[in-house]
């Protein structure tokens, strides 16, 4: 085993050590990680809506959507949506003419982490929508509110309530799913350490302190989701 | 679409498949087993064990399995031919394997989200039955035995099938450490022939199709269990 000093010389900041890496790679984490976060609560929003639309082909569209991206395995899902999406762009360029292009990595990965999370969060906020009593909604037609007004005082902040509790699962979820796009090769946290470690052969180390890296990611997020629970849902009755 | 590969990989794909439902079976029967203890552990009076189950679960939880797979495989792995007389012994060939390293990440990490569960189960007991036990003169023993986890297990089985498909979804990066599961197997096609896609949607209808089997066979056993709502 090494000595305390080794390991903190290998840990540290600057350069002999591989801290630095490390560092940056969580920063790509947590960008890849929040991008796709927000990504998917905009197409989750849009999905939520759409499969209450009341249109058929369009809750069986966003049926099929959220069904297929829910039933594969995440890693199958990256993997094929990456190299599709990589693919496709390039077959479109070269339609008009223009030649490949390197897709920038971070960007693919939170269009594909985000695509999946919108499944989910489309579940999710479509449950809450449902949650929201009906009374509710028909008050704020019947004092004749245009839709996107009764959106944002009405729907928006009886639903982020209910919401918040899968939010926080979702966000828990992203961070670790974040993890692997490093086997298509983007240097995250995951790749990071694990660069560092054939690096220097420490395994152990540099794996335990991406594994704290990534728990200090989550707990300190959990912390975030419990005080905005208890924000938004001040005035209401406690739970049992 | 050019599906022509798909006899002459037949054998690989189907030793990737048996790979990957023994992966699962091994991970959920064992991770089971071991989250009746994390959860008997959180709950009980002892404090150093309920610490330590505590910290287990949360630290499981708050990972990727991604890291603690390769914390396994390349970290506790190096360590492994240290150990005196382990590489001469007959679980050397075993303790060598990815496969190994992959059952047991995937032991531990189900065992932190099954034993959370469990616990918040446990807790929904009725309180009156365990009282009831009591005053029938049952030992704590007996008690956890007969009364408190039958009645926890069977408060918790409707989520049980969603952590299995779950944890099915979530075996394919054991090909990461080499273990040639479905999804190695689509991987090996796929630098062979230089396809993509349709390794990868074959597999994925192998994914889907067992998560099926599994949600139908839980909805079975849910049903043969009597209760009362």
């Amino acid at each position: 085993m090494n000595s305390v000093n080794s390991i903190l010389e290998l840990l540290s900041i600057n350069p002999p050590g591989w801290g630095g890496v490390l560092l940056t790679g969580a920063l790509a984490t947590l960008l890849i990680s929040m991008g796709a976060y927000f990504l998917g609560m905009v197409l989750g929003l849009f999905g939520a809506f759409g499969k209450l639309s009341g249109f058929r082909s369009i809750e069986w569209l966003l049926q099929l959507y959220t069904t297929v991206v829910r039933a594969v395995p995440e890693l199958i899902l990256i993997i094929a949506l990456y190299y599709a999406g990589t693919d496709g762009l390039n077959r479109v360029l070269a339609l008009v003419d223009l030649g490949p292009l390197e897709v920038n990595g971070l960007l693919a990965a939170v269009i594909v982490l985000g695509f999946v999370q919108g499944a989910y969060m489309t579940e999710v906020l479509r449950g809450a929508i449902l949650a929201i009593p009906v009374g509710q909604l028909e008050a704020a037609k019947a004092f004749g509110m245009r839709p996107a007004l009764r959106f944002r005082r009405v729907i928006l902040p009886a639903l982020i309530p209910n919401a918040l509790p899968g939010f926080a699962n979702l966000w828990m979820g992203v961070v670790k799913d974040s993890a692997l796009i490093a086997v298509v090769g983007y240097q995250e946290l995951a790749l990071a350490a694990r660069m560092a470690a054939s690096n220097t052969k420490q395994y152990m180390v540099f794996f335990l302190a991406a594994a704290a890296i990534y728990l200090t990611i989550t707990l300190i997020s959990n912390q975030i989701f419990t005080a905005l629970e208890a924000y938004y849902r001040r005035g209401q009755r406690a739970l049992a | 679409m050019d599906f022509s590969w798909v006899a002459s990989y037949a054998d690989l794909l189907v030793r990737g498949a048996a790979i990957t439902f023994l992966l699962l079976s091994i991970s959920v029967s064992v991770g089971f087993a071991l989250a009746i203890l994390l959860a008997v552990a959180q709950l009980g009076a002892f404090f150093p064990l309920r610490w330590l189950s505590r910290g287990y679960c949360t630290f499981f939880r708050g990972t990727p399995l991604l890291i603690q797979l390769w914390l396994l495989y390349y970290g506790l792995g190096s360590y492994l031919p240290f150990i005196p007389g382990l590489r001469a012994s007959f679980l050397w060939p075993i303790l060598r394997e990815g496969f190994f390293f992959a059952a047991l990440a995937l032991t531990l990490n189900f065992a932190a989200y099954q034993g959370e569960i469990l616990r918040g189960a446990m807790l929904s007991v009725p309180k009156g039955e365990l009282e009831a036990a009591r005053a029938f003169g049952m030992s704590p023993g007996k008690i956890l035995r007969r009364i408190w986890l039958p009645r926890a297990i069977r408060i918790a089985l409707p989520t049980f099938a969603g952590e299995v498909v779950l944890q099915l979804k979530a075996t394919p990066i054991v090909f990461s450490v080499t273990v040639m599961d479905l999804y190695g197997a689509a991987y090996k096609i796929r630098q062979d022939t230089l396809l993509v896609y349709e390794p990868l949607i074959l597999v994925t209808v192998f994914y889907v199709g067992l998560t099926f089997a599994i949600t139908q066979v839980f909805q079975k056993l849910e049903k043969s269990v009597p209760s009362r709502r």
